[in-house]
């Protein structure tokens, strides 16, 4: 023992030091951090993903409307690739050998040691060849996965798209969605995406450092297999669907027809349309910049996002509320001296009709007669109560589903214009009554609906007093489950002894000589209907006909609109009246009028573009609602003008429209 | 008397070192075994596999331990010149004969059988070493004797840097602390640790920046002693060739390291991020082991070791096996049994009448430090990488029979710590 024992302390010290460092990192690497625990997963983990054929869906006939297709992506571990002959595997392909140099760079630049797309749906002459001389490229594998088809190639914005995930999907499903994955983008392939899609199977492999192989991992305890998606059962007919989208050709219009006891759909045509096979594989950027390109804009889903004054066919809704109200009763007439003085405007009537009742008034679309009823409902508490009643008015036509989304299962449904009184009284402050707002008694100006609320009208009156809510899905899955809000009957508020007269009226229209549809009689068949002849400040008026047939039971309701088609008796009855006798029917009779298919098929309607010379624009569709309703936007230019003239411009405001008599037998153009 | 001598040479060998031998013994074969584990070929046990060999090597290794304490621990005395000098002659030797492995010309091929003269050249040094002081007992106050220890431990250490193991060479300054031990100034160890400071420091600091910080240092010291003219000169001089130091880390680093040399320093500096390169060793180490966590992923359960993403995997690396797969409970295990070893090997060292044995013990303790803190610390990224083995655990017989005649030597002295040698 000497007296530099003590330097044992400070060599015992620094061991002890450097242990405690040591365990130190050993902590922090080992139980603080867990980067390493995920750096150690993605080292030899691998997940190769098994993609779920994705639900078929079928129409109401069990005909299968929307199925998959097998296509094969060639994949490729930038890491595995050796070199190989680029000329094989580019005439393989049918590509360049830059093009097979510049992908290979690109799978490079994404992941070196994860499988990656190098081409993707290869054609199936190109599988066949590379299944050959797969051996001779080594890290390059062909996966097969499937795409959708639609055998009947219609119906385009309906079915939507399926498209590869963006990365704001990615977050948005919180992980739910891996690169590579699809998604349905829009119309059904969207809404029920969470049926359709399946359950994406997952394998998870062993990779060592050279990156071969190892085995499963866990023993396949995490692995899952891929679970096909739901089958869905639409509601729609698929042969009157073709049969609108024909009648529809070179037009821009609508078409929704509902069977009224249940609410499903039975077609749902938005014309132009387009061949949902184009949004399918990898043409879908090429072909979807030719659809945004084209001045008709297919891509707008018309039946629910195209809105549209509903005219005259607003007139039966118009009545049963007033019915209803007790404004008026079933024999209350009115002189029609061919036109209505809203204060001291004029409110055009076509013809003079005289003494009219309401059931000769709704079959002959007296505008006199309605701005008579509505002046009758919004005045029966007096003028001074006037903004009140209307109110009441509003919420009573509200329920028919006026200004408020129906809630189909279709992404991107528009719920129209319907003012409340406040909307007014922000206008005018407390200085309006029914003549300022005289164009709703006759579905014009600012009111707009999309043709499903109308064909949803329809669907009410048919059934007397309640409709349920429209929909395109009627089973989902193996056991065909139907959501139960589908189940529901919506009363719109009208006691059924009132809808005979209305009904009697809309009967005359299409069934009568002095209707205003009657040359789209259907043999054999009562349908009741209610044309429309739709105001069009930019062009020709719009046609609207909506109706339902047969008069007592009815299966179907329809809703009809065909853009610068004029009288509403013209174009979209007649489109109606083939729709519903092909679907009642199953065939079309020749008709005494000589009306066909084919003639209205081929008519052109399409409005003119206005300017060649700059970019495509062409005259406004009213269905894309750009405009501001257009009495509104008048009374704000006259405020800046003359505010103390107000009340007498805005009694100029209302635009009669030009009711149909008479009509002459439509040569079709 | 024959009786009497065998109870008395099992009563003074400090089993519980060589237990603490066995069970790292334990541990690094069944690391090895795990690191080489291939669950397709798992059939029985094959002697011709590493983990095989490394079983061989344990056993014999123990035999050859158990047989040194046969010898008469006196002969090691005796014999310290002729065993350092062969082993010197060994390591000029493998600069000529020898096999080069992964760029260092460390090994004589005899036979299947390769020999590693630099692991033998540590006890030779020790043995030497230990003579020198327990003969003209220098306290290291003159020139003279620090400069012969000195030569003792240069000489092999520079042989060493010729083949070039860098790694293996830096070992050798671990005879610094028995020299401090002995009596050697506490100023060496400090201009060391200096070194090493400035040396980092240089290459995390702008150049100008540390000459400021020095001068600084150095101005205020100055400014404290400014009555003592003694001071204020060695003051001044040490900033002086700080300065000069800083200078001359910066030629030497470019000068006459080699390039991955360089790179593995700037990696553990953090200078550089290197994932494919030299920096993959480092990197996947650290995964393996962080991926471990607190528990490990089990008993040949380890992904990262069994499927080769750590090289050198079985040898200098093992400890990323113990760390994947007994996670921090099993590292703080074979820590703990190394500091277990470490702390008793220093104590054990103290109890000796012989100066001979205390030096040599001391060098035991320390060589082994070194190893396993340069070791682990190398997996775990807080040393540059320096490919020396962890005792007892790497797979390797050279490594393992010279760390066990190294141990077992020291035991036999202490057995013998009553008599005088």
């Amino acid at each position: 023992m000497d007296q530099l024992f003590n330097r044992k302390y400070i060599v015992q010290g620094l061991f002890i030091v450097i242990a405690l460092i040591l365990l130190g990192k050993l902590f922090y690497i080992q139980i603080i951090s867990d980067k390493a625990f995920s750096s150690a997963e993605s080292n030899v983990l691998r997940k190769i993903y098994k993609y779920p054929a994705r639900g078929a869906i079928l129409d109401r006939n069990m005909k299968v409307i929307v199925q998959n297709e097998p296509v094969y992506d060639l994949m490729v571990i930038p890491n595995e690739v050796k070199p190989f002959d680029t000329l094989a595997l580019a005439n393989a392909l049918e590509i360049t050998i830059e093009d097979v140099r510049k992908k290979l760079k690109k799978a490079r630049a994404q992941s070196t040691y994860q499988s990656t797309f190098f081409e993707r749906q290869i054609s199936v002459q190109s599988y066949a060849r590379l299944q050959e001389i797969m051996y001779r490229f080594p890290g390059f594998r062909t996966q097969d996965r499937t795409i959708r088809h639609y055998p009947d190639s219609i119906a385009g914005q309906l079915f939507g798209y399926v498209k590869e995930v963006s990365p704001d999907d990615i977050e948005k499903s919180e992980g739910y969605y891996k690169p590579g994955d699809f998604i349905g983008k829009s119309g059904l392939e969207r809404s029920y995406e969470d049926f359709l899609r399946g359950e994406k199977g997952e394998t998870r492999i062993l990779y060592d450092a050279k990156n071969i192989a190892q085995g499963s991992y866990a023993n396949g305890k995490y692995d899952v297999n891929a679970v096909s998606g739901d089958r869905l059962i639409s509601s729609l007919d698929i042969r009157i669907q073709r049969l609108g989208e024909e009648l529809m050709k070179n037009k821009v219009g609508a078409i929704v027809a509902i069977e009224p006891s249940t609410g499903e759909i039975l077609a749902f045509v938005s014309s132009p349309g387009y061949d949902p096979n184009q949004l399918v594989g990898k043409d879908w950027g090429k072909n979807y910049m030719s659809l945004i390109a084209n001045p008709y804009r297919p891509q707008i889903v018309r039946p629910i996002a195209g809105q549209y004054s509903p005219g005259s066919s607003f007139k039966p809704v118009d009545a049963l509320v007033a019915l209803q109200d007790g404004a008026i009763d079933p024999n209350t007439t009115f002189f029609c001296p061919g036109y209505y003085m809203a204060g001291n405007h004029k409110v055009k009537c076509e013809h003079v009709d005289g003494t009219i009742n309401m059931q000769r008034g709704i079959a002959r679309s007296c505008n006199t007669y309605f701005c008579h009823v509505f002046q009758s409902i919004i005045t029966k508490n007096g003028m001074k109560n006037q903004r009140q009643t209307y109110a009441n008015w509003h919420a009573q036509i509200a329920k028919w589903g006026f200004g408020q989304k129906l809630g189909i299962d279709m992404p991107f449904e528009k719920k129209g214009i319907f003012y409340q009184g406040e909307h007014y009284d922000k206008i005018y402050g407390k200085r309006w009554g029914y003549t300022t707002v005289i164009s709703q008694a006759i579905g014009q100006g600012e009111i707009t609906s999309t043709p499903l609320q109308m064909a949803n009208v329809m669907a009410a009156i048919a059934n007397r007093g309640y409709y349920l809510k429209p929909h395109l899905i009627k089973g989902i899955g193996d056991k065909n489950v139907v959501k139960k809000e589908y189940v529901v009957k919506n009363y719109v508020g009208v006691d059924e002894k009132y809808f005979p007269v209305v009904i009697n009226g809309m009967r005359d229209a299409v069934n009568s000589p002095w209707g205003t549809a009657k040359e789209s009689q259907i043999p054999n068949i009562i349908m009741c209907g209610k044309t429309g002849t739709v105001q069009n400040p930019h062009g020709k008026n719009h046609s609207v006909f909506i109706g339902f047939a047969p008069m007592d039971n009815p299966k179907i309701a329809i809703a009809v609109i065909v853009e610068n088609g004029g009288y509403g008796g013209s174009y979209a009855a007649p489109i109606s009246s083939f729709m519903v006798e092909k679907y009642l029917t199953d065939s079309i009779k020749p008709r005494s009028n000589g009306y066909t298919v084919k003639a209205f098929s081929e008519t052109n309607l399409l409005p003119a573009l206005i300017d060649k010379t700059k970019k495509l624009k062409l005259t406004k569709l009213d269905s894309l609602n750009l405009k501001k309703a257009d009495s509104l936007k008048r009374v704000k230019d006259s405020l800046k003008i003359k505010p103390a003239i107000l009340k007498q411009t805005v009694a100029t405001k209302p635009k009669a429209k030009q009711p149909v008599v008479n009509q002459k037998p439509v040569t079709n153009k | 008397m024959m009786q009497q001598q065998g109870n008395r040479f099992f009563f003074n060998v400090d089993w519980i070192t060589v237990l603490i031998y066995i069970a790292l013994c334990a541990v690094g074969f069944i690391n090895v075994y795990a690191s080489i584990y291939n669950p397709d070929k798992a059939a029985g046990f094959d002697f011709s596999s590493s983990y095989g060999k490394q079983l061989i090597y344990v056993i014999t290794g123990l035999i050859l331990g158990l047989s040194i304490l046969l010898f008469d621990g006196r002969l090691f005395n005796v014999f310290a010149p002729f065993i350092y000098g062969a082993t010197l002659f060994l390591l000029v030797v493998v600069l000529f004969v020898g096999r080069n492995v992964g760029g260092n010309q460390a090994w004589i091929p005899i036979g299947s059988f390769r020999l590693q003269p630099s692991e033998f050249a540590k006890f030779g040094t020790a043995l030497l070493l230990a003579r020198y002081v327990s003969t003209f007992n220098p306290k290291f106050r003159d020139i003279k004797s620090i400069v012969i220890a000195g030569l003792i431990v240069l000489a092999p250490l520079l042989l060493i840097m010729l083949q070039p193991d860098t790694g293996s060479a830096l070992v050798f300054l671990a005879f610094m602390f028995p020299l401090y031990r002995e009596g050697l100034s506490g100023y060496f160890l400090l201009i060391f640790l200096g070194m090493i400071v400035l040396f980092v420091a240089d290459f995390l600091v702008p150049t100008y920046i540390l000459i400021i910080i020095l001068t600084t240092i150095g101005g205020l010291f100055i400014y404290n002693n400014r009555r003592k003219q003694k001071i204020i000169i060695s003051t001044v001089l040490v900033t002086i060739i700080a300065i000069v130091y800083l200078f001359v880390v910066k030629i030497a680093y470019e000068k006459v390291l080699a390039p991955h040399q360089r790179s593995r320093i700037e990696l553990m500096l953090g200078l550089k991020a290197d994932n494919k390169g030299a920096g993959y060793n480092v990197i996947q180490s650290q995964i393996a082991i962080g991926s471990g966590q607190a528990t490990g992923r089990g008993f040949l359960q380890g992904t990262q070791t069994k499927y080769g993403y750590v090289p050198a995997q079985s040898t200098d690396f093992i400890f990323s096996t113990v760390g994947e797969e007994w996670g921090f409970m099993g590292c703080s295990v074979v820590i703990g049994l190394y500091m277990f070893l470490l702390l008793r090997l220093i104590n054990l060292a103290e109890r000796q009448r012989s100066t001979f044995s205390r030096v040599y013990g001391y060098s035991v303790a320390c060589i082994l430090f070194f190893h396993v803190f340069i070791n682990i610390g190398m997996t775990i990224g807080i040393i540059p990488v320096i490919g020396i083995p962890l005792p007892f655990i790497s797979y390797g017989g050279s490594s393992l029979w010279s760390f066990t005649i190294l141990l077992f030597i020291f035991l036999k002295l202490d057995s013998n710590r009553m008599g005088f040698i």
